[in-house]
């Protein structure tokens, strides 16, 4: 960015950025990834049933993301190219989302630094475990910042309303029912106290369940999300 | 495998809109992974290496089954009584291979990546006509390896989720080693034993064929290729090993468990104690003992 007139510190030219980019990401709608007993739940409010927000990168390997779609679809397709070139150069249980998110968090970081502007996208790489103990999520923001959180994970619009709301409601261990209720409810509660409705064909849910064979992504369909929510 | 060598950018290749295609992506950024290109042979140089033998497709009313047999030779040698070269190419289709045993299980995970990199790029399956012409260009490319002798010969087959006719969704492609594809109707075999496989076959199929008739036809089948091709397995009682049998119907692929491809084997060996050349076909059209 090259500024002609007079001299702009370093730390206002990242501020800047890192407000650019927040606010693009506060715009979309919100994306919820927690843990649950068999595994990992994903839910996001997507009223496209094509454009998803949520997807599966490899076996054990689900991948959500809020902000600008072009963006993060195009960092979604690079990491199943590395899982896919990972699992075929070397073997299936050499692809971790350890690997996924480091690589990420450096490409995220390398843009926020270098590119004229920053990437408008916060995403989380979830990898589910043998065990509850061995499930991982991954947050990543726009500067390339990583985290490793425990439990759940909330982006986009009203991040941090949704997350104090879910604070009270998750645990470990929760039915998958319960979670998405918890997830929902998190959602649709609003500091007015008239509750918003969403029903299940504006949600796009999916788990990395461990109870599957080899690839545990799967998308529920609305039926099967209504059903969870009654 | 360092894929961030260019100052924290993945190269260009990972970025590319429109692609959808793994065997493509390696091509413009791994070459040296892609099977078939690693190798840089002398003409006229053959090499000797394990070959897999006999595979066998069926059709019946819900489907498909690919069975093989469980031998790979090396000339006279056996090189692996068990190994396998029947799998799971994705959720709806199954894939047999027979050829150079190395090159062919690589090309095999090879084509099974790629239904997976499509399906995970794009969010949906490739149609099985899709699927089918894909492997046709995997096979194209090891064309160069075919002539130093190390060619691959593979039978696809699957359940077609878009047919009309839910009896005929179970379809079998057949390849030559150019990539050559080739729609087969009710029954196919490839490999050292086919020629026997599909004679077997040509007596006993039958258009009503249910699952379990099908998978006892594979299995009388690879009997009669192991009974007249020194190539080709037959079943091993003694180490109770048994020919891969697997099935893709409307419910997905599913591959038949051991103690139930062994019932089914002893079956036909015990029949064969009193028939070695296996069940009768009628000779008079609408005459004569049915099976």
């Amino acid at each position: 960015m090259s500024m002609p007139f007079g001299y702009v510190s370093p730390e206002q030219v990242m501020k800047d950025r890192a407000d650019y980019a927040r606010k693009g990401i506060a715009r979309g709608r919100a994306v919820l990834v927690m843990t649950y007993v068999d595994g990992i739940l994903f839910v996001a409010e997507n009223p496209s049933s094509a454009l998803h927000k949520v997807s599966e990168i490899y076996d054990r390997i689900g991948f959500a993301a809020v902000g600008k779609y072009n963006e993060f679809e195009n960092l979604r397709q690079a990491g199943v190219r590395m899982a896919d070139l990972r699992g075929y150069s070397y073997d299936r249980t050499d692809v971790t989302g350890r690997m996924l998110a480091n690589t990420y968090a450096q490409i995220l970081g390398t843009i926020f630094t270098t590119e004229s502007k920053p990437y408008e996208v916060e995403m989380t790489v979830a990898e589910v475990g043998e065990t509850a103990a061995g499930d991982q999520l991954y947050r990543l923001t726009y500067d390339g910042s990583v985290a490793d959180e425990q439990g759940f994970v909330v982006m986009g619009g009203n991040a941090d309303a949704i997350t104090a709301r879910l604070q009270d409601n998750h645990r470990e261990g929760l039915e998958l029912g319960e979670g998405l209720r918890a997830a929902v409810s998190a959602m649709t509660t609003t500091d007015s106290g008239e509750p918003r409705t969403l029903t299940a064909d504006a949600l796009e849910v999916a788990v990395l369940d461990r109870t599957r064979p080899r690839r545990k992504f799967r998308r529920l369909t609305d039926e099967q999300t209504e059903q969870l929510l009654a | 495998m360092d894929l961030l060598a260019d100052g924290g950018k993945l190269p260009v290749a990972f970025f590319a809109a429109g692609s959808s295609s793994f065997a493509d992506f390696l091509a413009s950024h791994r070459p040296d992974l892609l099977p078939g290109r690693r190798l840089d042979l002398q003409p006229g140089v053959t090499i000797d290496a394990p070959h897999g033998t006999t595979i066998v497709a069926v059709t019946h009313t819900r489907g498909v089954i690919v069975a093989g047999d469980r031998r790979a030779t090396m000339g006279n040698v056996i090189a692996q009584r068990d190994i396998e070269k029947v799998f799971q190419a994705d959720e709806y289709s199954a894939v047999g291979i027979a050829g150079t045993a190395g090159i062919a299980v690589e090309l095999v995970r090879l084509f099974q990546v790629e239904l997976e990199h499509y399906e995970k790029i794009e969010g949906t399956t490739l149609s099985l006509d899709g699927k089918a012409n894909r492997l046709s260009l995997l096979i194209r490319n090891n064309l160069g390896m075919a002539m130093q002798g190390l060619a691959v010969v593979p039978l696809f087959a699957g359940y077609d989720l878009e047919a009309t006719d839910a009896s005929k969704a179970g379809r079998i492609f057949s390849y030559d080693v150019t990539g050559g594809r080739y729609e087969e109707h009710s029954f196919f075999s490839v490999g050292s034993g086919s020629v026997f496989a599909r004679g077997a076959l040509k007596k006993l199929y039958r258009d009503d064929f249910d699952e379990a008739d099908a998978a006892l036809a594979t299995i009388h089948a690879l009997y009669d290729a192991a009974d007249d091709d020194s190539a080709t397995g037959g079943p091993d009682l003694t180490r109770r090993i048994y020919p891969v049998v697997t099935s893709v119907t409307a419910d997905g692929f599913r591959k038949f468990a051991e103690d139930e491809v062994a019932t089914m084997t002893q079956r036909v060996v015990d029949e064969r104690m009193t028939s070695p050349g296996g069940p009768n076909a009628p000779l008079r059209a609408g005459g004569g003992a049915d099976r």
